[in-house]
């Protein structure tokens, strides 16, 4: 029986870290629709939402319960096998970008050593671009399924921008790349550690503040956030791609977003802002004198404060800057961020090839 | 079987069905899904010759950005079976014809190659790993490359031309 000549502990280890990530994913989701309700009433100087719970902390849960319970409408003219799979695609492609993001450098369990990394393939940043890409579809195909004027256009406008923005997106992590020679997320962030000045020195952001100015504005538009949500919106377009959507189909959308939120955030942390490295902290001399176990739970609240404030910084946006016109959002995307990032890649070319000589 | 093999016969068997689907859907949109999904079998096909890059890059591409733009020129057109226009039944037999023609052609081309006396190697070899394909690419098919990114540089100078002439 060659089947069942697999290493076993290798899959079960791998499966619970996959459903560990995924139900952090979802958690955190969770918390952050109330977060987001919360920091939009401090800023409008309101209370929010305080009546479910101890500080209104059940909200989430009173809201996906309502979503769940209400009636799921599905439009006769509606193409129903693809109204279905919508959702589910923004679901899906929102979740698999968190298998290459690194939480945390190794655990030690009896001399087995775990990674705290799903999967840390050589072509992590590329996995991520490929799953980006996919997030079109279910923005797309959920617009186009429910016959709705309306909704079409809404689709239409998604994911024009998405395409539009990747390619700044791509170029401005070329430069990224060009200064860390390898695709493998556990790589870069291992060579962001231990940089001068308490470690922040080693950060990429020292070295790429343009590239990640664009890599920011663009993850705002590829997660549809405010000031770039254009698909969804609301005084011009009734309520964009999800109109004809009810109960859970129409949570999974919306859910789809603040999952795509977390893991951008997690990823900019990851990226430029040596993910899971603690600031003024030497980490291998930590490991030694407290062991291996302790410094990698510290690594994943690092990386988790980092997120955090990234999720903040979002939410704080959109209740800031309102809304780009259409063509201002074109504009901006071809003729603004895509020449900077151009340039930016250029500039980092030749830096890299004179220090090189 | 062990696991490499059923994930071959998993994939080749999907892409197959899928492209299969692709040419029997009647809905447009439906084929263009189906499109997608053979990409998907094509990449893990690639996946499994351990050329990482080119699995990836394939989705990026065609998946990602080539079938966005079909999907977004088929939705605006809206076409529907109904209100189209039929082909000639002639015209769709010739057309039947020819397609069985090529593929007898290259069934035969196939058959007295080479091709089919060499194993493929599975998760082994390493020319399609970035590091590899990249030296590949930028030293020994430095001309091949630089003139294909010319021909794509061209098509973008036309299409911008045809895009302002109105």
């Amino acid at each position: 029986m060659d089947l069942l000549l697999v290493d076993w502990a290798l899959v079960f280890e791998k499966l619970i870290l996959i459903v560990i990530v995924v139900l952090a994913s979802l958690g955190i989701a969770l918390y952050t629709t109330f977060a987001e309700r919360k920091v939009a009433a401090v800023i409008q100087d309101r209370r929010g939402p305080n009546r479910a719970g101890p500080f209104g902390l059940l909200q989430p849960f009173a809201d996906g319960l309502k979503l769940i319970f209400k009636e799921d409408i599905i439009p006769l003219t509606s193409n129903k096998a693809l109204f279905v799979l919508g959702p589910g695609l923004a679901m899906v492609t929102a979740l698999l970008t968190s298998a290459v993001i690194p939480w945390g450098s190794a655990l030690d369990l009896d001399g087995r050593t775990v990674p705290l990394q799903i999967a840390d393939i050589n072509i992590g940043v590329l996995y991520i671009f490929g799953v980006v890409s996919m997030g079109v579809y279910g923005v797309m195909i959920g617009g186009w399924a429910s016959n709705n004027k309306f909704s079409l256009l809404a689709a239409i406008r998604g994911a024009s921008q998405i395409i539009s923005y990747e390619l700044a997106m791509g170029i401005s992590l070329i430069a990224l790349l060009m200064l860390t020679g390898s695709l493998s997320l556990k790589t870069i962030v291992e060579q962001q550690m231990g940089g001068g000045w308490g470690g922040l020195l080693g950060w990429n952001i020292i070295y790429q503040p343009l590239g990640f100015l664009i890599f920011l504005i663009c993850a705002f538009a590829e997660c549809n956030r405010t000031p770039f949500d254009l698909s969804e919106a609301e005084s011009e377009l009734n309520f964009g791609y999800h109109q004809e959507y009810s109960s859970m189909k129409l949570g999974f959308f919306l859910f789809a977003e603040y999952i795509n939120m977390f893991i951008s955030s997690a990823l900019m942390a990851t990226l430029f802002f040596g993910g899971y490295d603690i600031p003024f902290v030497n980490e291998a001399n930590l490991a030694q004198s407290w062991g291996p176990n302790i410094v990698a739970f510290l690594g994943v609240i690092a990386l988790l404060v980092k997120t955090v404030l990234f999720i903040f910084f979002f939410m704080w946006v959109r209740w800031t800057v309102p809304r780009f016109r259409y063509d201002q959002l074109m504009d901006l995307g071809w003729k603004k961020l895509i020449p900077l990032a151009l340039a930016n890649m250029l500039i980092t070319g030749a830096v890299v090839l004179w220090l090189n000589k | 079987m062990n696991i490499t093999e059923i994930l071959f016969w998993f994939l080749t068997a999907l892409a197959i069905l899928s492209a299969l689907m692709v040419v029997f859907s009647r809905n447009p949109v439906h084929s263009v899904l189906w499109l997608i999904l053979v990409f998907f079998a094509i990449s893990g096909h690639y996946i499994m010759l351990n050329a990482q890059f080119l699995a990836i890059v394939n989705l990026i591409v065609y998946a990602g950005a080539i079938m966005v733009l079909f999907l977004f020129v088929i939705m605006l057109m809206n076409m529907n079976s109904d209100s189209e226009p039929q082909k000639n039944k002639w015209l769709k037999m010739a057309g039947t014809v020819a397609g069985g023609s090529l593929l007898l052609i290259l069934v035969a081309a196939l058959k007295n190659s080479e091709v089919q006396y060499q194993k493929v190697e599975g998760a082994q070899g390493t020319i399609g790993l970035i590091h590899n394909l990249g030296k590949t690419l930028f030293t020994d098919y430095v001309v091949p490359f630089e003139i294909s990114s010319v021909l794509f540089l061209s098509a973008m100078v036309g299409a911008v031309v045809i895009g302002k002439k109105d």
